[in-house]
């Protein structure tokens, strides 16, 4: 076997992404109208609490059956159709959210969506989970993962709109990020 | 339920903590990343992008009336992962500031002149083969008040998904000798010397198109499989 090749390093988005990456229905994992959506909202703010206006978040999560239309899904091939992806600049505020619906669970897991976030300033992106207070997120693997102290800043919070989830880069409500 | 996972290569990869790069420090978590094992989330991914793609996404010099300013030049070469495997049909995204180091965003107040026939942002899937090509303009150099007179190397901007989360990748790709090199602390973030090589595009004269273009190739390498042990375990269930 030959050696493996480098890996591409990270490098910062930068502060004029905006040019390029966001999608006019990125923050659309489903379409408007779909029965069953509901807004994942939030906010991003950095050590002093100061929103983060540069920021680019995108999410990735099974299906309304915790399945993926993805080939290295063992469970075969599903056609609901379902994007499961999320892609979303933040605003002036610190503010993104998207539209999508509650994925299923998966074989030991709870219900959650995987989150990468790219600003000005990271080197590298930062991932995080999204779990929902409205399930039961006992025995999940990774939350078990995460110190009791700290495993509230993954879970969002009911809303009006559907679910808030703030990131937070640092300070006492910093989010978990985790290495993947 | 035995699942692939993705090799990490922490050496070729920049720190989360980089003071040198002044907005870091207010931004970079202050709690270590907590490591997580791969699981179905992690190991699948967005396999999409064809939709995207117009007609002249790949060529960033006749996306408007005129023609821009500038060096004309085709970057080329290959999407692979760790092993050498190219990977087809992933989606591409480029952008890029223009020949005069000037990015078309509200934000950059870069008193360079604007080039109307230059937006600087292009997408192009790859072929079965892995392969890409953008045609594109010479971006320039500018300065960033990161510290006293500071000057980024010119670069492109690449952002790839392969086929998993845990292969998403944005980045940078450097022109080949870039003076600027050594005092830029995000090329220089990367502490690896062959890590760093690694986002430097070779010149390729055969890539050129004669009286029209220069040329520059360079292969994107997403993180690679972990070998997946049941492939020749057939006796052993799986379920």
């Amino acid at each position: 076997m030959t050696e493996p090749l480098v890996t591409t390093s990270s490098q910062t988005v930068g502060p004029f992404f905006a040019i390029g990456l966001p999608w006019e229905d990125g923050p659309f994992v489903v379409p408007a109208g779909t029965p069953g959506a509901f807004h994942i909202a939030g906010r991003m703010v950095d050590g002093t609490g100061e929103p983060v206006p540069d920021a680019l978040i995108e999410t990735w999560q099974a299906d309304p059956d915790g399945r993926f239309d993805h080939p290295d899904d063992p469970r075969g091939a599903v056609s609901s159709g379902f994007r499961g992806f999320g892609r979303c600049a933040t605003d002036v505020n610190g503010r993104f959210e998207f539209l999508t619906l509650k994925p299923g669970a998966l074989p030991g897991q709870a219900p959650h969506v995987d989150v990468s976030v790219f600003c000005r300033g990271m080197l590298r992106r930062l991932v995080t989970r999204i779990y929902f207070p409205d399930s039961d997120n006992s025995a999940d693997p990774v939350l078990a993962l995460v110190d009791s102290e700290f495993r509230h800043t993954l879970i969002a919070s009911v809303a009006p709109f559907g679910y808030r989830f703030d990131i937070c880069l640092q300070g006492q409500d910093e989010t978990v990020f985790f290495d993947v | 339920m035995r699942l692939p996972t993705y090799r990490r290569d922490e050496e070729s990869q920049p720190p989360v903590h980089w003071p040198d790069y002044v907005s870091n420090p207010g931004r970079a978590p202050k709690r270590p990343l907590v490591l997580m094992p791969q699981r179905l989330t992690e190991i699948t991914g967005p396999l999409l992008g064809a939709e995207r793609v117009g007609q002249h996404d790949n060529d960033l010099t006749v996306q408007h009336v005129g023609e821009p300013q500038g060096q004309r030049i085709v970057v080329t070469g290959r999407v692979l992962d760790g092993d050498g495997r190219p990977i087809p049909d992933t989606l591409l995204e480029i952008w890029q500031a223009n020949a005069s180091g000037r990015y078309h965003h509200n934000g950059d107040r870069h008193p360079a002149p604007l080039d109307p026939n230059f937006s600087g942002v292009g997408r192009c899937m790859t072929d079965a083969a892995g392969r890409y090509t953008f045609t594109t303009i010479q971006p320039g150099a500018y300065p960033w008040r990161n510290h006293h007179n500071a000057w980024r190397p010119a670069h492109i901007h690449f952002s790839l998904f392969g086929q998993a989360f845990t292969q998403r990748l944005i980045t940078q790709m450097y022109f080949p000798g870039d003076p600027l090199f050594g005092q830029d602390p995000i090329f220089n973030s990367v502490r690896d010397p062959k890590a760093r090589e690694s986002m430097i595009a070779s010149f390729d004269l055969d890539a050129t198109v004669p009286e029209w273009a220069l040329a520059y190739s360079w292969d994107i390498v997403l993180r690679g499989k972990n070998p997946t042990p049941l492939e020749n375990e057939e006796d052993e269930d799986d379920d």
